[in-house]
């Protein structure tokens, strides 16, 4: 038989305008002419969990850090038995990966080696997470220390008188150096824990899938899944901000809640508003430190930040509120239904086996835990302030003259960044008072935009080259929901003419119907009416507040441990993900039914084209 | 309506015992007592069993019985029909036909109008887990008018006597002297959906499921077999639905307006291939087996109907419960090997971490 495949790199159509595109990411990263036969004959897919949109070259650096970490993880400290890590590739603007996984004669050697270490973390796992909080928080305190100040016009007098001898040009350089070491640095520290988390999860379905056969996989998920979770805190502390606001009788304050510093004064001003505004603050450390975005992009907007954001989404909850909704999580509800099911599903087993179960499930239920709450302390908070010194540093390289508008930076990569920072350095250092950069670099940076926005017209391929016959490496699937059932449905959708039905994974269970709200980009989230269905690419925790409005969540790309799967499980909408084409299939306003525990979508009415705003739109920031 | 010597109404309050009810009768009253939506009826006792043959039937159908050959069909046959003529044609003593009256009236008396009612045999042996001769008696429905009850719970009485029940206890070595036979007498249910359902999986025994059949009309063509239903497969703990096959339901049983008894018809074309239970359903009748299979404390079969005329919600009916006989003496689920992370993430290492975790964190 042979195999359907998917466009090999070489295949794809760059887009018009886009020509030349390897030359703005490291050579590293781009598929080689010289490796093409080794290239071509791996299968590769499209995270466009994590990367929905192109990457400007300064962004990859959250693509390279994340899966090279991964990979290390399962390659050179637990010594996982059957699998390597994750080898990448950026093509045409999007990430592409392929597990590596290790030779059949080499697994046995790696066994002992894999069962002394991951017994170690978990023989040792309060004391050894508790260790990550402080490693984790100090590398966000020491990023949160650095500045990028201008460079002083003379060496001060003090420094003179200290005989320094240096003139301040190294702290910039170091700080550079540093903000992306912390960077690293807490990217490593962010599968630590991970890889494990997974492995006592998949130990665990494994499990249930031998004593229960076919058991939903959302039934293993919910049996060890957490119910009060930090990455759920800013939404939480939203919800009682709007409560208290509520008690206090502030409503009319959040009338216009686009105009932040206007809002807070008033609330300042008001009645009772001192308690509010005291509330507030203590909400913001940490808990702001929360993106609508995923933290991998610099466009993403951060809630300490842009506080438009958590104002609008207080004012949305005291709406509903007032309205009569309940806008607290059902966590009672939660917490007494996943005790049930554990219990239900025990009883039906032998004592000895559910002695076994026992085991299993407490372990994975202490283990995994962190797959959810790490988002919170890497993707949001190390990632916000990673981000806000990047654009702090962009902005001193603009009024330095190196660039037209701080953003430019992001058209570089960060070693180029480097290269810029010494061309200022020396500037100063010989006293010629301009850096070369501010020639070169604005018609390189208007070349970079013109290539970036040319490779954002066109999505990226599911995947490339030819599949394996079955897709078993664990983390793929539980991670990225890459089985082998999806890969063929990629394959096979273009065969369905009539497109009516979408199959994706049964992430949450429920059915409903209503009409489809696609959300393309965060940016465009203020769009979602009540009572919607979201339809996009790929959804983030961090939509917390959205979740509270709409019916039921269908997403491009996912699996049952996604985003978009814990977040509906936890508020109890029904959600299919790994639907491969849902948000290019489906137009706002299609009256759609969602069942998410068959995995399926039915669009039973299509609208007429929409113009207005939430037309199926590709802007990006 | 209330129960004496030969008759117990399923709601009438009284301890079931199996010598008294049979089988099937003791199930209704146990699950009415738990509170389960079973139509309402009453249990014609084997006390009333005995009295009628207690009228000088035991010695003729003795004297047919004497000296029969197993091997010889022809000479059981004849026996076998000469016993039921016996059994059908003699009069019910008066004071057991006049409570049998009385109960009759105080059942209707809970209806606007006269209902329909089935009429089925619910013997001492039957449906025990490991004495399973279920289908040797008789079921007959949609019984309009005391007199067609009366004549066919003398049918099931003489069901006992069928040539295959003759042989089974002759070459069982079943004596005749104990025998005896309670009959069931209840609301017929309006089936527009009927079924059966079982609390786990009839392929492998996993008790983590439930396996539905369904199809149009009454249940008596799932159970009998002559059509294709809707097989259904749930999870038991989640009520997820893991596996569907719509089956090709071509005919149903549903009761004829004009003639006043159920016919068999063939279901048009459309409905045929479409599951014959909404989603509520399918939910409410995998959550009915849950209680009958917690109730009795071992995975049960039961037959359910839905009722075209009760209002949504109260329109599940349960018809019988009884131990599900095959796998429940089996290992309820294969022995998972308690090996270490290496064999679940799919590869041959053996361990006993998990052993040495299980300590650590709990």
């Amino acid at each position: 038989m042979t195999m359907k495949s998917f466009p090999k790199p070489s295949d794809l159509p760059v887009p018009a305008g886009a020509e030349g595109w390897e030359e703005i990411y490291p050579y590293y990263l781009v598929f080689q002419d010289a490796l093409k036969e080794q290239e071509d004959a791996k299968f590769w897919f499209c995270d466009s969990q994590h990367w929905p949109t192109v990457f400007k070259p300064f962004e990859t650096i959250g693509g390279e850090f994340a899966v090279k970490c991964l990979g290390q993880y399962n390659a050179r400290h637990l010594m996982i038995p059957n699998a390597n890590g994750i080898d990448f590739r950026i093509h045409l603007g999007y990430l592409y990966m392929s597990p590596i996984p290790v030779p059949e004669e080499q697994i046995a050697a790696r066994v002992p080696d894999f069962e002394a270490r991951i017994g170690h973390y978990f023989a040792n796992w309060e004391s050894k997470l508790a260790n990550w909080h402080v490693k984790v928080k100090g590398t966000i305190a020491d990023m949160e220390a650095l500045s990028f100040a201008p460079l002083p016009e003379k060496v001060p007098f003090e420094d003179i008188e200290n005989g320094v001898g240096k003139d301040g040009s190294e702290v910039l350089l170091e700080n550079y150096d540093r903000l992306i070491q912390l960077a690293y640095q807490n990217w490593q520290y962010h599968f630590e824990f991970l890889n494990l988390g997974y492995i006592a999860y998949l130990d665990f379905f494994n499990f249930c899938k031998e004593v229960f056969p076919n058991i939903p996989d959302q039934s293993i998920a919910t049996m060890v899944q957490g119910v009060d979770m930090e990455l759920f805190r800013p939404d939480d502390e939203l919800k009682a901000l709007a409560l208290l606001a509520i008690e206090l009788d502030l409503d009319e304050h959040f009338a216009n809640t686009d105009d932040p510093a206007a809002t807070l004064a008033s609330i300042a001003a008001a009645a009772g508003g001192e308690r509010w505004m005291a509330q507030w603050e203590q909400a913001q450390d940490p808990w702001f430190n929360f993106t609508i975005g995923n933290g991998f992009y610099a466009h993403d907007k951060y809630w300490n930040v842009h506080q438009e954001i958590p104002l609008g989404f207080i004012a949305d909850y005291i709406r509903r509120a007032r309205g009569g909704a309940q806008i607290l999580r059902p966590t009672q509800k939660l917490i007494a239904e996943k005790e049930r099911i554990v219990e239900e599903y025990r009883e039906l087993l032998d004592p000895e086996v559910a002695a076994v179960f026992d085991a299993k499930r407490t372990l994975a239920a202490t283990a995994y835990p962190y797959v959810e709450n790490h988002n919170f302390y890497i993707e949001h908070w190390t990632m916000g302030v990673f981000w806000r010194k990047v654009r702090e540093l962009g902005r001193m390289l603009s009024d330095a003259g190196l660039f037209t508008e701080a953003e430019d930076m992001l058209y570089l990569s960060r070693n180029e960044v480097r290269d810029v920072l010494f061309d200022l350095v020396t500037s100063c250092g010989v006293g010629s008072g301009a850096p070369i950069g501010a020639v070169v670099l604005p018609e390189k940076i208007a070349h970079r935009k013109g290539i970036v926005d040319a490779l954002q017209t066109a999505r990226p391929a599911p995947a490339l080259n030819t599949p394996p016959q079955s897709i078993t490496e664990p983390f793929t699937r539980m991670l990225w929901g890459i089985t082998t059932e999806q890969v063929q449905q990629w394959l096979g959708a273009d065969e369905t003419q009539d497109g009516s039905t979408l199959k994706g994974m049964a992430a949450s269970p429920g059915q409903v119907e209503g009409p489809a709200r696609v959300i393309m980009h965060a940016d465009e989230l203020t769009q979602v009416q009540p009572g919607e269905i979201l339809v996009a690419p790929v959804t983030a925790p961090s939509w917390g507040p959205i979740f509270g409005k709409i019916k039921a969540t269908v997403t491009d790309i996912g699996g049952m441990m996604s985003h978009a799967a814990i977040v509906c499980r936890e508020y109890d909408l029904p959600a299919v993900t790994g639907t491969g084409s849902a948000s290019t299939t489906i137009k706002t306003g299609d009256l759609l039914r969602v069942d998410g525990t068959k995995g399926t979508v039915e669009i039973l009415g299509t609208q007429p084209a929409l113009t207005g705003p939430g037309a199926h739109s590709h802007s990006h920031a | 309506m209330s129960n004496n010597d030969f008759i117990e109404f399923f709601d009438g309050g009284k301890e079931p015992t199996l010598d008294s009810l049979g089988g099937k009768g003791a199930s209704l009253v146990t699950m009415t007592a738990a509170g389960m939506p079973v139509p309402p009826g009453f249990v014609v006792n084997t006390a009333a069993f005995r009295a009628f043959m207690g009228t000088g039937l035991e010695d003729s159908i003795n004297t047919q019985l004497d000296g029969l050959d197993p091997e010889d069909i022809a000479a059981v046959d004849a026996a076998s029909a000469a016993i039921r003529e016996l059994i059908t044609s003699r009069p019910v003593p008066a004071d057991l036909r006049e409570v049998t009256r009385a109960a009759y009236d105080a059942l209707q008396a809970r209806f606007d109008s006269e209902a329909p009612l089935a009429v089925r045999s619910s013997a001492t042996a039957e449906d025990l887990p490991d004495a399973s001769f279920a289908g040797q008696q008789d079921t007959y429905l949609w019984l309009t008018g005391f007199d067609s009850v009366g004549e066919h719970i003398r049918a099931c009485w003489a069901s006992l006597y069928t040539s295959r029940a003759i042989l089974y206890r002759l070459k069982n070595n079943i004596p005749d002297d104990g025998l005896c036979m309670a009959v069931v007498v209840q609301k017929m249910v309006n089936a527009k959906t009927a079924g059966v359902a079982m609390t786990l999986d009839p392929t492998n025994g996993d008790r983590s499921k439930i396996t539905v059949d369904a199809s149009w009309g009454v249940g008596e063509m799932v159970v009998s077999g002559t059509v294709t239903p809707d097989n259904i497969q749930l999870d038991k703990v989640t009520l997820a639905v893991i596996t569907e096959h719509i089956g090709d339901k071509h005919a149903e049983m549903i009761p004829d307006p004009a003639t006043n008894t159920l016919v068999e018809r063939d279901v048009p074309e459309e409905r045929r291939t479409v599951r014959c239970l909404s989603n509520d359903e399918l939910s409410a009748v995998a959550q009915l087996a849950k209680r009958a299979e917690k109730h009795y404390k071992s995975p049960q079969d039961i037959e359910w109907a839905i009722d075209a005329d009760l209002p949504d919600g109260e329109n599940l009916l349960l018809l019988q419960a009884r131990p599900e006989t095959v796998h429940s003496s089996k290992p309820v689920a294969p022995k998972a090997s308690a090996g270490g992370y290496a064999s679940s993430l799919g590869f041959g290492g053996v361990s006993s971490i998990t052993a040495s975790l299980s300590k650590i964190v709990s």
